[in-house]
């Protein structure tokens, strides 16, 4: 068990972690996520006691890293796998990490055979691929059969096989009962490996959930519309008749309307009723990249140059209530399963869209219900998750690959 | 103690399994022995073109260690290469979660290698010896029984160990092996000599580390240094603890 309580981290001016508090689990597969530069890798070497907190502070079973108990035999982690002399071989560079916690040599080839380096274990390690070197990482964390495991973006470089046997290894370690948890800038990965995730942009705390109520909370589905192009007026009467009818409607770059609130079937009838032709009308769902994409919009430090254009669904309904330049800090360290108030601080992508109570990211058919806590005020104690479509994990599992 | 012993180890492993310590240490040898026995050959040839007074305070024992300027510089990237691989790499971290202990490591690590460093001191120091009195010949050379040349020769061992572990020190304190090796290498071949020779500097230059512990090579002793032959390595011990005090002290600070 991994423990943080208002773990801050400041480097001169810039704070690289922010008054961060989560729990990591054992018996689970915990998701570190965060964009480039978010803290994720300050936050393990925290952890670890190679860096000291400046504020706070974090535990392994109760106790501060470098006060632990033999601790590299309770813990082992892959910070970088680059992090090897590239004249030492596999085995020798394993050889010594192996003394260095009283392991018995045999154990070095034990793990090489694990993760499958047998072969290549007397090679230098300066010729090694992305993904033996990571390999190599691996093998270094589970050196010494530790219950503590963490894995900074453990399937860099990995191809597709490389990936999947990190995806069951992981899965494996958290079965038997050991704590594991893996960062990563990748949200489809974390989906299929993490039952847990934490979420964090810019050193701050976005979510803390598990991996079902995220998806069930931030995977909303909406229905696309779109009227004929040859009669612009269309589009603007049937908007008047779903907002009449109580959906929201936003328009999506290529001028098709993105409806939420409202069934397929009862669209077509209002637009029938309204005598609007349509040339589409299609049921969506924001995959959960696209979700994680949102959560984080606002908390990237490094940015490309051309934001890319907002992809179909991209856009939960929360996302559009929220007023721009409000603090995400009211949330930190809400209740792990609460609704994931990091959208406040997200400038709506919509403008256009309605200020009043937050949509429900239901199904697109799913009813308008009322907000019980009006997502504009950050500070109210955040809501039990709305509605979700019947089984989200199901539905979206797609998406999420 | 468990630990230091598994330290130890580890760094054992570490030292000889990458080709930079045979190098470096090979090289240390080579020079040494090779330059001193080449200086020794020139003086022999032209010990009759001398000046009466270079001649009569000719020390045989100290010129077969003339190769040990050029050496020590290969010492020294031994010493700052031990330690910043550490760092250049990345291991430190690696290392660091093994061993919390931050003083024990880098304890370890600095006696595996001084250990390492001693023995090839040893050995480079007693051959640059006994080949550069074999090519002074019968009339020029000195026996190792004689006063003060045993002392000179193992003392010259120990001025190479220590120029090793004065550089561990400060790559522990610097950790990149550049800028280490920027700063040791030219102090070490132009500075010091420039401070110790100029006459303004010289009472400065003389309490520097490498200036101060060459003394103890010295047989002959013709100056009016104010310190003798153990006294001098001393002084360069002095400079070694503070290396090493503040890279443990840093080490001990710092964030990985």
């Amino acid at each position: 068990m991994i423990e943080a309580v208002g773990l801050t981290k400041r480097y001169g001016a810039k704070t690289a972690v922010h008054n961060l508090s989560f729990q990591v689990r054992p018996g689970t597969v915990t998701g570190f996520l965060g964009p480039n530069g978010s803290g994720k890798s300050t936050t393990m070497r925290m952890i670890l006691g190679l860096d000291t907190p400046t504020a706070g502070h974090v535990t392994i079973g109760g106790h501060p890293f470098r006060k632990l108990p033999n601790a590299p035999r309770q813990v082992g982690a892959l910070l970088d796998a680059k992090a090897v002399h590239g004249g030492r071989s596999a085995r020798q560079h394993l050889l010594s990490l192996a003394q260095l916690s009283g392991i018995p040599a045999r154990r070095v080839d034990e793990v090489l055979g694990l993760v499958g380096l047998q072969d290549v274990a007397r090679k230098r390690s300066k010729g090694f691929s992305l993904g033996m070197g990571q390999r190599l990482g691996i093998a270094s964390a589970m050196l010494s059969d530790p219950q503590v495991l963490l894995f900074d973006e453990p399937v860099n470089g990995l191809d597709p096989e490389g990936i999947l046997w990190v995806r069951n290894l992981m899965k494996q370690l958290a079965s038997e009962g050991r704590t594991v948890f893996v960062s990563s800038h990748l949200m489809s990965e974390m989906a299929l490996t993490a039952e847990h995730l934490i979420v964090i942009g810019r050193g701050q705390l976005l979510a803390d959930m598990n991996v079902k109520d995220f998806i069930a909370a931030n995977s909303a589905g909406f229905a696309r519309v779109r009227t004929p192009d040859t009669e612009p007026g269309l589009a603007e009467k049937l908007t008047a008749a779903l907002s009449a009818a109580g959906g929201q409607v936003a328009p999506e770059p290529d001028g098709a309307l993105r409806v939420t609130g409202l069934a397929l079937p009862r669209i077509s009838d209002l637009a029938h009723e309204a005598d609007v032709r349509l040339w589409e009308l299609s049921p969506h769902q924001a995959s959960l990249e696209e979700a994680y994409m949102q959560l984080t919009q606002g908390a990237v430090d490094y940015r490309s140059a051309v934001p890319p254009q907002v992809p179909h669904g991209a856009v939960p309904p929360q996302a559009i209530a929220q007023p721009p330049g409000m603090e995400p800090q009211g949330y930190a360290g809400g209740p792990p399963a609460g609704v994931p108030g990091p959208y406040a601080g997200q400038p709506g992508p919509f403008p256009g869209a309605q200020p009043q109570g937050a949509p429900v990211p239901g199904p697109y058919g799913a009813p308008p219900q009322p907000q019980p806590h009006p997502q504009a005020q950050p500070q109210a104690p955040a809501g039990p998750p709305p509605a979700a479509p019947a089984d989200p994990t199901q539905q979206h599992s797609e998406d999420a690959r | 103690m468990a630990v230091v012993s598994q330290v130890i180890g580890s760094e054992w492993t570490k030292i000889r399994s990458v080709r930079s310590t045979v190098w470096t240490l090979g090289l240390t040898v080579v020079v040494t022995v090779v330059l001193g026995a080449l200086i020794c050959l020139l003086v022999k040839n032209d010990f009759g073109s001398m000046p009466a007074r270079e001649r009569l305070t000719f020390d045989p024992t100290n010129t077969a260690f003339a190769g040990m300027g050029l050496g020590q510089l290969a010492m020294i990237v031994f010493g700052v290469l031990v330690v910043s691989n550490e760092y250049s790499t990345g291991m430190i971290r690696t290392s660091l979660a093994a061993v919390p202990q931050r003083g024990t490591f880098l304890f370890s690590k600095v006696v595996v290698a001084t250990v390492l460093a001693f023995v090839v001191a040893l050995v480079t120091a007693f051959v640059a010896f006994f080949l550069g009195q074999a090519m002074l010949g019968p009339d020029l050379r000195v026996a190792l029984g004689d006063p003060g040349v045993l002392r000179a020769v193992f003392g010259g061992a120990l001025y190479m160990t220590l120029i090793a572990m004065f550089s561990m020190g400060v790559a522990a304190m610097l950790r990149s092996p550049m800028l280490s090796l920027g700063i040791l290498m030219p102090f070490f071949f132009l500075i010091s000599n420039i401070l110790g020779t100029v006459s303004a500097t010289r009472k400065i230059g003389r309490y520097l580390p490498d200036q101060a512990g060459q003394r103890i090579m010295k047989v002959v002793l013709t100056d009016d240094v104010p310190y003798g032959p153990w006294s001098g390595l001393g002084i360069m011990a002095l400079w070694v603890v503070a290396a090493l005090v503040g890279g443990f002290v840093l080490l001990k600070r710092r964030d990985a």
